[in-house]
Order: structure tokens, then C-alpha cells, then sequence
């Protein structure tokens, strides 16, 4: 487990923009949030049945 | 908004389509599971290994020394701190409100005694129980006098072993010195960890010990650990942190908070507040018009929309 | 009969559900949306959090630090914890723009409120409780703000003893019993209709 990781435990990379400073690997998180929210909004849900009314 | 729509408020009668939840949840275990178990066997998780008071005296042995004498003079961290370990100080206010005060000192420290002077009592230093006993007999005043400038001298020459030798600092000297081979030993540690059971769980000595010292300071400081470089979001190595604290964290980094004494209540007080309005988000004006004026909505039920000619 | 506590409790509880309504097979035709997935993907990480969580209490705290299989399960209990916050946000962020707060379903909103800050306080613990640097780090800085707030003087966090206990019993407790109700909401009240969906298909009463 140990033996396939790649290894992360070197010092992050980070993002500075004024006073705003976010280690490259947390804005990666929040990126994915952002991409799933607007994916989940956009991709079409599948369903195979047709409405059925009551 | 703030009538409630009829339409809202009743059991759905209008179409519906058959929706299998317990198969959504099978499979979303299933799917989150292998995802976990992919990412952890691809990127494993941080380990930094714990930092001992021995580590720190081997490799900043003047910081220690320095910081020893601090505990003595009642300069460092703790021995300034104020509820709940000490009534060395009253602790942050919020405004008039003296909330570190009230809650009391439920947690004691005396660090010069803690850290410093009960610890050498192990002392295996053949000078040491004279010094302890030189100590231990002077006024407060002496003390404080023999240490306040023992650390004055120590910030001058910068090392412990370039101050020369004076009457002046007392006992100080060989107590510091005595403590710091006390900790290179690895005695210190467990000194520090068992004065309350000798099968210890808890490091509130050691840790407020080894925090008054700048070495494990700037090994946070490497890291971006810091408050003021956003180090509540952080993790060790390049792993993601707590995200999630953003919010708090944020307010570390800007005005007034940045330069106030008091920052820690403050946004502590600020973040109740604003968890407040997060719950009651629903009855914030305009705050619960965003979803009307925003239209997300229309994506989400497009089809919906669509079907209904709305 | 009525003034009976037990009878009392099951008017309150048992029977304010339908069967249909607890474990429903079908769901309102606008319910048709990968937002919807995120509040079961939430919950989905929640038990591999809590599966890993035991897996590592039975060998006990120090374990992951000398065992392979420890740390990859530890590894698995951290990043389930990143990904429950990022399948949680998303729903948070769904719900707030479908405005699902409508027609009787606040409590719901507070009750999922409730779980963003429990899992925060929860998760703090975890991270105090790694018996290693991050740990220490943590503890000593995050001391400050609860002494500040007079929470230290019951809560220390460079008590790791207190803290391994509170973050595998009190706190796991508190917020499954939050994620329960929260969701026993959700089933009682039905996914809320979209925005002005009123004047359609027989909708209202």
C-alpha cells in the first residue's frame, strides 16, 4: 500500500493572490466541487421510463 | 417567498417515475468505496512523525536553553498565558466581555515549577540539586531577577555556551543546562507525561513546553502550518487539508482581525454569528431570494420545465 | 388508552409514516437530476468513514503508524473524510439554489446545517488524535481559540486521551443521530417540488 503510493510528502506548492493563499492540493478539492456542482447540473440524468401519471 | 406555495407544502400527486433508492445507495457505496480505496492505495496519507523535547534539545539546544530560562523569567507562551493553566495573565476579551477569565484556570501550569524545577529533581548532573536548592530557598523577586537576566544575556550572545559565566544569573545557568541534558537523555518526555498516572494520554505539559520554543514553531512555519499563512486549511506534505475551515481561517489573514491581541475570541465570536445565519439561511432576506434570482433552478429541473411548458 | 406513554410514542413516531413513504420505489417525474445523488453519495462516504473508522479502533491508536495495512486503511478514513465534505458541499450548494427550504422543510435545512458542523467538530478531533506532528501542531494552535472562548477549560485538546474518546464515541454519536433525523425529514416531507410548480398537474390540494 505503502509501496505503490505516490508520495505527497513534500512540501505543497501554493497559490498566492493578494492575501489569499491555498495550497495547490486543497484548490485541487475545491476545483473538483466546483466541476462535480456544474457536471451535475449539465450532464443528462438517465431514466429509462416514461413519466407515469397517478 | 415568504408565503408558502401551496404546492410546496402537499404530498406530490402530479407524474411520477420509479426510483430505485436502495439500488442508488448499493451502488454508491460501492462506487465511493473504490474510489477511497483507489486514491488511498495511489496516494497513501501524511504520517510527520511527533516531535520530542529530546529531538528539540539535540537539534536546538540554545533555543532550548533560552526557552528554559523564559519558563524561569515567566517570558514564554505559558508562563504569560492566563486561564485556563495559570492566572498569569486574564486571557483574550471580547470587548467587555472576559470569557477566558470567567471560564477559569481548570487546566494548572506553573511552568518555571512543571517544566522546569520539579523535572530536575531526576537530574543525574552531580551540581544540579545545589542549584534546585539555591533556588528554591531565594525570594520571587531573586528568582525573577536571576532569570529575567540570564534570557537578557542569552538574546545578546545568541547561544547558551557563548554567555560567560556571573553570580548574576544564580542558579539559572545549571538549571538550564541540567534540564537540557535531562532531555537529550529522552528522560524529559516521560517526566513531563506522567505526573498525573505513569500510563499517560495526556501531553498538555510537554506539548505547551515544546510549543513556548521557536524550533517547533518554524517546523510549522516550514510546513504553512501558521495561522497568518492560512494554516488552519493545511495539511503536512502536499496532501489537501481541511478545506472546510476557509471561513475561519480567512479571517486570520485580514484587518482588524490580523493585528488584534484579542484575534482568537473575536473570530471565534464572528464565526458563531455567521453559523448562525448559515442555519437560518432560509429566513435571510434577500440571502433566500438568491435561488429565484440566480436561476439555477432551471437547469436542475429543465426536463420538468420543459414537459410542463413553464 | 391514549394517556399511555407507549401509545403516545407511537402516534408520534411509528405511525407519521406511510410504508410507502419510508422506503418509496418511485419519486415525483422531477426528480430527474445527478444533483439528487449527492445527498447518497454524502452519505455513502459517511460509512466507509465509519467502517474504516472501526477498522482502525480495533487495533488501536497508535497501530496505523507501524502497520502497512494500518496506514492504507487510515489513508482510506482520510480521504473518505475529503470526499464526504466535497459530495456534502455540492448537495449543500443543490439545495440552497433549489431552494428546498419550501413548504414546511426548514427544519430540514437546519438539521443538514446541523451535520456540516458537526462533522467540522468531528473531524477536528480525528485530526487531533493522528499521534503524530500534524497532531501536535494542531492541538497547540487550535488550543487558543477554545481557551479564548472558555471551551479549553473543559475541552483540551493536548489531552489526547480526551480527544480519541470524544472523536470515536460522543461526537460520531451526535452527528449520526443528526444524519438520521435529517434524512427521516427528507423521507416525512418528500423531495420539494421545483420553483413555481404550482398551477400544473394537480400539485396542490
Amino acid at each position: 500500500m505503502v509501496l505503490l503510493a505516490i508520495s505527497l510528502n513534500h512540501p505543497a506548492h501554493f497559490f498566492n493572490w493578494g492575501f489569499i493563499s491555498i495550497s495547490i492540493p486543497n484548490l485541487i478539492m475545491i476545483g473538483i466541487i466546483f466541476v462535480l456542482f456544474f457536471l451535475a447540473l449539465l450532464l443528462p440524468f438517465p431514466t429509462h421510463d416514461k413519466p407515469k401519471g397517478k | 417567498m415568504s408565503k408558502e406555495r401551496n404546492v410546496d407544502l402537499a404530498k406530490w400527486s402530479g407524474p411520477k417515475r420509479p426510483y430505485d433508492l436502495v439500488k442508488e445507495f448499493v451502488i454508491a457505496f460501492l462506487v465511493v468505496g473504490l474510489l477511497v480505496g483507489a486514491i488511498s492505495a495511489i496516494f497513501s496519507s501524511p504520517d510527520e512523525p511527533a516531535v520530542t523535547l529530546q529531538q528539540w534539545a539535540n537539534q536546538a539546544p540554545a533555543d532550548f536553553v533560552a526557552t528554559t530560562a523564559g519558563e524561569l523569567a515567566g517570558t514564554t507562551i505559558s508562563a504569560a498565558y492566563g486561564p485556563p493553566y495559570n492566572n498569569a495573565a486574564e486571557g483574550l476579551k471580547l470587548g467587555p466581555l472576559k470569557i477566558q477569565k470567567w471560564a477559569g484556570v481548570t487546566i494548572p501550569v506553573n511552568p518555571a515549577v512543571d517544566f522546569v524545577a520539579t523535572p530536575l529533581k531526576f537530574s543525574k548532573d552531580p551540581s544540579v540539586p545545589a542549584a534546585l536548592a539555591q533556588w528554591n530557598g531565594a525570594s520571587s523577586d531573586q528568582q525573577l531577577k536571576w532569570a529575567t537576566d540570564y534570557s537578557t544575556a542569552l538574546g545578546k550572545a545568541g547561544d547558551y555556551t557563548k554567555v560567560t559565566a556571573s553570580d548574576a544569573y544564580g542558579p539559572v545557568p545549571t538549571m538550564a543546562t541540567g534540564l537540557l541534558a535531562l532531555a537529550q537523555s529522552d528522560v524529559l518526555d516521560g517526566l513531563l507525561t506522567t505526573t498525573v498516572t505513569p500510563y499517560p494520554s495526556d501531553f498538555t505539559k510537554p506539548m505547551l513546553f515544546l510549543a513556548d520554543g521557536t524550533y517547533f514553531d518554524d517546523l510549522g512555519a516550514k510546513q504553512h502550518l501558521h495561522g497568518d499563512q492560512w494554516g488552519m486549511m493545511n495539511e503536512t506534505g502536499s496532501y489537501p487539508g481541511q478545506s472546510w475551515l476557509w471561513l475561519f481561517s480567512l479571517w486570520y489573514q485580514v484587518e482588524p482581525f490580523k493585528s488584534s491581541e484579542n484575534a482568537d475570541i473575536q473570530i471565534f465570536a464572528l464565526l458563531m454569528l455567521l453559523n448562525l445565519g448559515f442555519i437560518f439561511m432560509p429566513k435571510i432576506p434577500f440571502i433566500n431570494r438568491l435561488p429565484r434570482l440566480i436561476p439555477f433552478h432551471r437547469l436542475i429541473w429543465r426536463r420538468y420545465y420543459k414537459e410542463n411548458n413553464l | 388508552m391514549s394517556s399511555m406513554w407507549t401509545t403516545k410514542l407511537r402516534k408520534a413516531t411509528v405511525e407519521k409514516f406511510e410504508p410507502q413513504d419510508v422506503l418509496p420505489d418511485d419519486q415525483p417525474s422531477y426528480v430527474a437530476s445527478w444533483i439528487y445523488v449527492f445527498g447518497v453519495l454524502t452519505l455513502s462516504s459517511l460509512a466507509i468513514i465509519i467502517i474504516t473508522g472501526l477498522v482502525l479502533t480495533t487495533r488501536g491508536a497508535i497501530w496505523w503508524h507501524s502497520s502497512n495495512v494500518g496506514h492504507f486503511v487510515n489513508s482510506m478514513h482520510l480521504w473518505s473524510v475529503e470526499l464526504f465534505f466535497v459530495f456534502m458541499v455540492v448537495h449543500l450548494w443543490g439545495k440552497f439554489w433549489m431552494a428546498a427550504w419550501r413548504g414546511r422543510r426548514f427544519a430540514t435545512w437546519v438539521t443538514g446545517a446541523f451535520c456540516f458542523l458537526a462533522s467540522v467538530a468531528t473531524g477536528f478531533t480525528g485530526y487531533l488524535i493522528q499521534w503524530d506532528f500534524d497532531s501536535q501542531w494542531i492541538a497547540t494552535q487550535a488550543k487558543d481559540g477554545l481557551n479564548s472562548a472558555g471551551i479549553g477549560s473543559f475541552f483540551n485538546t493536548l489531552n489526547t486521551g480526551q480527544a480519541i474518546l470524544l472523536h470515536v464515541s460522543l461526537l460520531p454519536l451526535v452527528l449520526t443521530f443528526i444524519v438520521i433525523w435529517h434524512v427521516i425529514l427528507v423521507r416525512r416531507n418528500g423531495v420539494v417540488p421545483p420553483l413555481d410548480a404550482k398551477e400544473i398537474a394537480g400539485g396542490a390540494e
